[in-house]
């Protein structure tokens, strides 16, 4: 019994660790699906967070911390909509911008206002989206297997978690179910298709890029008032890059994306676990190559090795008319 | 009958300094099949795209049966009942036929109902106008024939009264084809109008009631389709040009230069565009390969060249083998004197951001004469420049402008004086004067006479019938990627015309 | 290749344009000033005066600048061959193995001068053949080579952080970081040269490698400009299909440029780690790899417009320094800000204020004719 409750210890800090990532991958998805591509998911999510711990904590709660998260990120993501659609700019010089901009703007912005050093104050209460509770998760504990399962792993995490979760059949659903996710694949396919069509190519992308701003405030919101409690800097730490790994990973697709991201989070999950300590068959792996793992996978996807990764074929390219 | 489904008054359009659309009027008629016939560039895509609202003319007036219009959105020709069948299929290559047909008129957000409804449409307008097609069908599954019946239910599903087909013919094989004219004829009877956009003289005559001309630009005629002929069709295309003269000898062909035996070449999406090609280029003579665009001129030129990897298929140069099947590129012909005049100036044969001098050493940069130690002999290569300038008459004459800022005429003399002045044994030529004024015109045809004259084998490649006249001392006909005639250059433009038009040489003379 | 080709003058063109890029840029960073309560114009005078107020703060700068210059060439060679080379952090992060490989072996061996060139040997290899890997795949495999750099920014670092703690870290030190070299791996200081034209330094980590840097932005110009192999990789950016035409390899371009492109990278490493702290520690790279792209961006992908760029931010990094000193709301983190915004209006922006330009030349132009051609002095 002892290894099924390191394995549940486990899988329940995968589910954690996996969330931003999910969260920020989906947010990408949207983008990238209407011919978008945006490196800038870390510098949204990192925006996002610091925003959700400076407006939780003047505001003391959580939900205006979110909005702020929303608001900050869909602005940032807007910038790049508006260089790479209305400008027709490079679409991965705009991402590396916005990724300095939100990188140096948090520190600057959070030693200004709260002075700790860059971090906001620390959130306790309603300032943060704590833990729920499934309905009869403690009267269930004592099930074994089934009972531990539903308790310890899918019991007591927070809102934002099961909203993480839930956005992947809702994606699947909107690109798959909806006029509007029909367009949106059409676009980031064809967008020359979309405009004979009769359909603003300019505004379907502008839309698409929103939801990815939403989605990144969101994951930001998640990393400081869920995770943690407060914004600290620098704390994407990268997460915005696994997540755009795990979209290409997933080619594009919703439900993919969901096991890319939990494998990504499980690999993190276990070097944790393992600090180093030996694994059975393999022997001693050193932390950092579990950690750089999840890149070393993506590139050998993309060298084309296990399987195409092929990205929306109007992707990076600005829309013009042809003449 | 007589009742105008589209008029179209003063159309006027310039893209920058070209003006595509001058001063278009086009009736036509409810219920009839109009065919548009031009050669490429003569502004036919232009005009339908502004009908159907991709473009906005500059100045004049449409009308939709009888009434004055304003389309500025596809959206709005959509509305007023005008579909459009695109040359390049605007289609989503991974979406199913349904989706296809579905986008941009999905109606309600949720796609369940509207499916369901497109669907049983769908059906019904595939047995109302026997276009049959799988809906669940994925669209880069389909063969290209079945992608553009697509096209043409997604018109119809749209409500279109009016349908317009933008050259539908270039990618089906005949079979496809008739089937295609089989459909339009059906939906004429049913009371659509359709408008045929297209080069193909046979396909006017075969299916249309009227036929309107364009040649550069403006609307030259319009004719009853039973009252005319391919002859005077081919002659309105072409137009009575004035012929530029070029003082041209006696050719005095010598041995045999480039040799090509049974070529074949697929284009890059796979279509075979070069279909066992053979024909010799000797030296001291012109050979000019007349053709409508997109016959497989192009393909030709860059298989020669070492571009293009060929299918199948052999060139001697010289009397010896060149390996275009497999290793042999672009350098390797060079050095064994193959000079390239590419039909695409502005990407291919020259860099426009590149100053003048850097592009008249572009290809022959690696070799040795252009080499200084580690570096490349600039000086060499600016000097050279300075000459080519002089001796071609460049303006301005400045080797350290870029090449951007040059006109068409004289980017085109820089691309000729650098291929022209490696003394090659065998030249090849694709479109030289297109875009070039004519002061520039006459001299480059000069130039080209000069080569001729001191030996060189000139393979000739146009689209301009007037300058394969003029030119050549030999004239073969492509059409579909074959080569289906050999004329003398005294043959007549009539003759050349309908041979370009794939009319067979018998059915010429009759 | 949607932007026109511009009938603005040379000087417009790289002068005039840029600058509007870089004074938006840094007027939206004085709105941050702003934000945190502070003068944007007081921050900008302490900013420079900490840059340029004395020999010894003119020699920080010109250190900062040398990583700069490094890195803003390596972002730039990719440029002329149309590859966007943002592991430009990675490799100069391995191009630090190439140097310690020289200095632990050689540094009790041999006088500076002969171990120099074997670091520059070391480092240029280290980073080049960091580079090497996404190079081919994107020539032979079609995978892009931003995606691919970016991971493998990411397994650099993870591969020095092992490197550190469990390989290079001498036994019973507890830093991640390799033993301090001799002195035979020291570089010589430079703030001589300040000195003897009265700008006295007490100590600045300005060391012979700026010079290497300089060097390095003449041979990456003879490169450019005056090579075949130049002339090709150019060729390859400005239009693939006429390096076809003019029977260019495209795959060997590709991986030559980005051989060329990770070894200026790695060569950065030569100057914080045997100028400065004469040892290999973790991050020391610190975000140059970035700054490049900001550096070749502005400066226009030119070595002349590369060296000034990276000097200008390497006043960013000096007097960013002072400007923490004298305001503490106002850390080093605003050169970030300064650098993304500089991307951002450089370049994914760059073309924002280019019409209104253009027509306010154009109709200057209608009234005066016959603007004189100005040769295009840059290529």
């Amino acid at each position: 019994m002892d290894f099924f409750n390191v394995l549940i210890l486990v899988l329940d800090s995968t589910v954690r660790l996996s969330v931003p990532l999910l969260l920020a991958c989906l947010a990408g998805l949207y983008s990238e699906r209407s011919g978008i591509f945006d490196i800038g998911l870390e510098g949204k999510m990192l925006a996002g967070a610091f925003a959700s711990g400076a407006a939780a904590a003047v505001s003391g709660s959580a939900w205006v911390g979110l909005a702020a998260a929303i608001l900050v990120s869909v602005f940032l993501a807007l910038v790049h909509g508006f260089a790479s659609i209305t400008s027709r700019g490079n679409q991965i010089v705009s991402g590396v911008a916005i990724n300095f901009v939100a990188a140096g703007a948090t520190i600057i912005l959070g030693q200004a206002w709260f002075s700790q050093g860059g971090r906001t104050p620390l959130l306790t209460g309603d300032g943060r989206f704590g833990a729920l509770n499934l309905p009869f998760a403690a009267e269930l504990r004592d099930v074994p297997i089934i009972g531990q399962i539903y308790s310890e792993l899918l019991s007591g995490h927070s809102l934002l978690v099961y909203f993480a979760f839930f956005m992947v059949p809702f994606t699947w659903w909107v690109l798959f179910r909806t006029r509007f996710g029909l367009r949106l694949r059409a676009v980031g396919e064809n967008p020359a298709a979309v405009d004979t069509a009769g359909i603003s190519v300019a505004w379907l992308r502008y839309r698409a890029v929103i939801c990815t701003g939403i989605l990144t405030g969101v994951a930001g919101t998640y990393l400081a008032l869920a995770q943690n409690a407060g914004f600290v800097k620098d704390m994407t730490a990268g997460k915005g890059f696994i997540a755009l790994a795990a979209l290409i990973f997933a080619k594009w697709r919703p439900v993919p994306a969901m096991f890319a991201c939990l494998l990504f989070g499980f690999l993190d999950a276990l070097s944790i676990r393992l600090q180093g300590s030996p694994l059975p068959l393999i022997g001693k792996v050193p932390v950092q190559f579990m950690q750089a793992l999840p890149y070393i996978l993506t590139v050998i996807l993309l060298a084309g090795f296990i399987g195409k990764a092929i990205p929306p074929r109007a992707g990076g390219v600005p829309y013009v008319k042809e003449r | 009958m007589a009742e105008a489904a589209i008029e179209l008054i003063g159309i006027n359009k310039s893209f920058g300094p070209v003006r595509a659309n001058r001063d278009i009027n086009l009736e036509v008629k409810r219920g009839t099949i109009h065919g548009i016939i031009g050669e490429n560039g003569a502004g036919k895509s232009t005009l339908m795209s502004i009908l159907y609202g991709f473009y906005q003319a500059d100045s004049g007036d449409i009308r939709v049966a009888g009434q004055p219009v304003t389309i500025n959105t596809p959206n709005d020709a959509i509305a007023k009942g005008i579909g459009m069948v695109h040359q390049h299929f605007m289609l989503v290559q991974n979406f199913s036929v349904l989706e296809n047909v579905i986008l941009g008129m999905e109606g309600e957000p949720l796609l369940n109902a509207s499916i369901a409804k497109a669907r049983s449409e769908l059906e019904r307008l595939e047995r109302e106008y026997g276009l049959e097609v799988d809906p669940d069908a994925i669209i880069e599954e389909l063969p290209v024939g079945l992608q553009q019946r697509v096209e043409i239910l997604k018109a119809l599903y749209r409500g279109a009264d009016i349908l317009i087909l933008d050259e539908p013919t270039g990618v089906l094989t005949p079979a496809e084809a008739d089937h295609l004219f089989r459909i339009l004829g059906q939906l004429k009877d049913e009371g659509k109008t359709v408008v045929l956009i297209t080069h193909k003289l046979r396909e006017i005559m075969a299916i249309t009631d009227t036929v309107s001309v364009m040649r550069q630009g403006t609307m030259v005629a319009t004719r009853t389709t039973s009252e005319t002929s391919v002859e005077e069709l081919a002659e309105l295309m072409v137009g009575r040009r004035v012929l530029l003269h070029v003082e041209k000898g006696e050719a005095k062909p010598g041995e045999i230069k480039l040799s090509v035996r049974n070529l074949t070449v697929r284009d890059s999406r796979g279509v075979t565009m070069v279909k066992g090609v053979s024909f010799d280029v000797r030296a001291g003579e012109i050979v000019g390969i007349a053709g409508v665009a997109g016959n497989g001129q192009s393909e030709l030129l860059e298989a020669v060249s070492g571009i293009r990897r060929a299918v199948s298929g052999t060139v001697m140069l010289e009397g010896s083998p060149v390996d275009v099947t497999g290793a042999a590129g672009p350098g390797d012909l060079r050095d064994r004197g193959l000079a390239h005049v590419p039909e695409d100036r502005h990407y291919m044969g020259l860099i426009l951001p590149f100053e003048e001098y850097e592009n008249s050493i572009l290809g022959y940069h690696d070799e040795p004469q252009y080499q200084k130690g580690l570096f490349l002999d600039i000086d060499k290569a600016r000097t050279e420049a300075a000459q080519q300038i002089e001796k071609y008459d460049i303006r301005p004459p400045n080797p350290r402008l870029k090449t951007a800022n040059f006109s068409g005429g004289n980017q085109q003399k820089i691309v000729l004086a650098r291929e022209m002045e490696q003394d090659p044994t065998v030249l090849i030529v694709g479109q030289p004067t297109r875009g070039v004024d004519v002061g520039a015109i006459e001299f480059i045809h000069k130039r080209l006479i000069a080569m001729r004259d001191q030996g060189k084998a000139v393979l000739l490649v146009s689209v301009e019938l007037d300058e394969i006249r003029s030119l050549s001392d030999r004239i073969l006909v492509m059409f579909d990627g074959r080569i289906v005639g050999e004329r003398g250059p005294d043959a007549g433009e009539g003759e050349l015309g309908l041979l370009m038009a794939g009319v067979e040489a018998k059915e010429a003379a009759e | 290749m949607s932007a026109p080709y511009a009938k603005l003058p040379g000087w417009a063109d790289y002068g005039l344009i840029p600058l509007i890029n870089l004074i938006v840029a840094f007027a939206v960073a004085g709105i941050v000033v702003l934000l945190v309560g502070e003068n944007p114009l007081r921050a900008a005078v302490i900013l420079v005066e900490g840059a340029f107020g004395g020999g010894q703060n003119i020699a920080y700068t010109l250190f900062y600048a040398t990583n700069f210059i490094f890195t803003g060439l390596a972002v730039a060679v990719a440029f002329h061959c149309g590859l966007f080379n943002i592991g430009g952090e990675g490799q100069a992060y391995v191009g630090g193995l190439g140097v310690v490989a020289v200095a632990l072996t050689l540094d009790g061996t041999f006088p500076w001068w002969v171990n120099f060139p074997l670091a520059i040997l070391g480092s240029a290899l280290a980073g080049a053949l960091w580079a090497l890997i996404p190079a081919f795949l994107q020539a032979k495999r079609g995978s892009h080579i931003v995606i691919t750099t970016i991971m493998f920014n990411f397994i650099a670092a993870s591969l020095m952080v092992y490197l550190l703690v469990d390989v290079l870290k001498p036994a019973g030190s507890m830093a991640p970081q390799t033993r301090t070299f001799l002195e035979g791996a020291h570089l010589p200081k430079l703030n001589w040269m300040l000195d003897a034209i009265g700008l006295p330094v007490r100590s600045a980590p300005l060391n012979v490698s700026f010079l290497l840097a300089l060097v390095a932005a003449f041979v990456v110009w003879l490169i450019i400009w005056r090579t075949r192999l130049g002339y090709e990789i150019r060729t390859q950016g400005h239009s693939p299909k006429a390096a076809r035409y003019a029977g260019i390899g495209e795959a060997r371009i590709i991986i030559i440029t980005m051989m060329i492109s990770g070894a200026l990278a790695g060569m950065m490493a030569l100057n914080p780690i045997m100028g400065d702290q004469h040892r290999l520690q973790l991050d020391f790279v610190t975000g140059a790899g970035f700054v490049g792209i900001a550096v070749a961006l502005m400066g226009r992908s030119h070595p002349a417009g590369i060296v000034p760029a990276a000097i200008l931010f390497g006043m960013l990094y000096q007097g960013g320094a002072e400007l923490a000193f004298e305001m503490p709301a106002i850390s080093r983190d605003m050169i970030v800000i300064i650098q993304g915004l500089v991307i951002l209006f450089a370049g994914a922006l760059e073309n924002l204020f280019r019409p209104t330009v253009q027509s306010i030349f154009a109709s200057f132009t209608s009234t005066t004719p016959a603007v004189p051609a100005t040769p295009g002095e840059r290529a």
